[in-house]
């Protein structure tokens, strides 16, 4: 069980904000923090790690006492056993693929490990490579097994995947759900993209401003589960164009751009830039907001 | 000796300000990713920074030398002008010069001139090959 209990004044492009956060993770779950930029998400990543100190709180994982202002314990990051992924790799550019996982291991015979974490990416080949020479995926794919070689406590990955295609995208959210099986180490993942959250996790934090504004299973959050689609698809509302009595709304899910017809009086609250569910009963696509 | 340590404290500069913006430009987020990985200052500075900063290392070796080779100021001011001990190239052509020697000039001048080219020639080199591997 992690604890987390923290409170931050902050300064963000939006103004400043007061960062003021209390929730727990059990073992083996993975949340994902979700929310607009700016609200504190890389923060909260930040202040379990040892990168950035709370103004006051108090953090627990597992038995251990990483964070605690009234007792004035603040165990420096290197004591704290984390992982930590970033969202742009940082691979170390003097070493090899091979040397930045070695770098990574506290003892130095384990060479087993990185041998089936390389196996499980796919990257046995490229081992001898020097980090410049990889594609983005390859690199962040070497990002995450570095970090699990300190057989860490919990699992921080800071929107790894935003900087990546969409497909490169899909294809590292089932490697990161085959490591997070394998591990089972409790996972915080920030994201600001829904099809991630959907995929990847246990149970979903939004943070507004600063605070949680809900939580719950990802079905719950976006009330889908009172529905029963064929198929379902997350997007984000591009036009909204008035065709009589319809409303023709163009939606992007993914990469593709679809047209969907809704009544005046269902799409009468959408905006552009709106989150939806684009998803179809037996024959007639319906759309949603979320 | 004092020439040496007067040669020091007048080059100093020129081999910390290279070395100084290398670990300024150094990206903040690698040196965090070394700490997450449970490294401690030393062993990040050993074996990340460093390793990543050699041209700036380099050029503010190279910058100090070349610099204190045609050293002038300092060396007539403390050391004198011993022929064959402490007179520095720059103080053998300001000789000539004062003796009306030209001919000599010129040929210490081409002499410093070449080795200047090569130091900076050498340092391009070797930079450039180095650069390779960062970014």
């Amino acid at each position: 069980m992690i604890k987390v209990k923290a409170q931050k004044k902050l300064i963000t492009s939006h103004g400043p904000i007061n960062l003021n956060v209390d929730f727990q993770i059990l073992d083996q779950e993975l949340i994902t923090l979700f929310g607009p930029s700016g609200g504190g998400k890389t923060t909260i990543l930040r202040m379990i790690a040892g990168l950035t100190d709370p103004d006051e709180g108090f953090i627990q994982v597992g038995e251990e006492v990483w964070f605690d202002s009234e007792k004035k314990i603040n165990k420096p990051i290197q004591e704290r056993q984390i992982s930590f992924v970033f969202q742009e790799y940082n691979l170390f550019p003097n070493m090899t693929v091979l040397e930045n996982l070695q770098y990574a291991l506290k003892d130095k015979k384990d060479t087993a490990m990185i041998a089936e974490l390389l196996e499980m990416v796919h990257l046995t080949q490229l081992k001898n490579r020097k980090p410049e020479t990889l594609s983005g995926g390859q690199k962040q794919r070497v990002a995450l097994i570095r970090a699990l070689l300190r057989k860490p406590k919990i699992f921080l990955l800071d929107e790894p995947l935003s900087s990546l295609d969409l497909e490169l995208r899909l294809k590292l959210q089932d490697e990161i759900h085959i490591i997070y099986n394998r591990f089972k180490i409790p996972t915080i993942f920030v994201t600001h993209d829904l099809s991630e959250v959907f995929k990847l996790s246990n149970r979903i934090l939004i943070l507004e401003q600063g605070k949680i504004v809900r939580s719950g299973r990802p079905g719950e959050i976006f009330g889908e589960d009172n529905l029963s689609g064929k198929f379902k698809f997350v997007g984000t509302i591009l036009e909204l164009q008035k065709d009589n009595f319809l409303i023709i709304v163009t939606v992007q899910i993914g990469a593709n751009v679809t047209k969907v017809v809704a009544t005046e009086e269902e799409a009468h609250n959408w905006v552009v830039g709106d989150r939806v569910i684009v998803m179809s009963k037996a024959f007639n696509p319906i759309i949603l907001k979320v | 000796m004092g020439l040496v340590i007067a040669s020091v404290f007048f080059s100093l500069p020129f081999i910390v300000n290279p070395i100084k913006a290398g670990f300024e430009s150094f990206p903040k987020s690698l040196i965090e990713a070394s700490y997450a990985l449970g490294k401690s200052r030393w062993q990040t500075l050993l074996r990340v920074i460093l390793p990543n900063i050699k041209p700036s290392l380099l050029t503010g070796v190279i910058m100090a030398f070349a610099h204190t080779i045609g050293e002038f100021g300092v060396v007539l001011m403390i050391g004198g002008s011993i022929p064959g001990e402490t007179r520095t190239a720059s103080i053998a052509i300001f000789g000539e010069v004062e003796a009306l020697n030209y001919a000599n000039a010129n040929f210490y001048s081409a002499i410093l001139f070449v080795i200047s080219f090569a130091i900076l020639f050498l340092l391009n080199t070797i930079n450039r090959k180095a650069f390779k591997t960062f970014s």
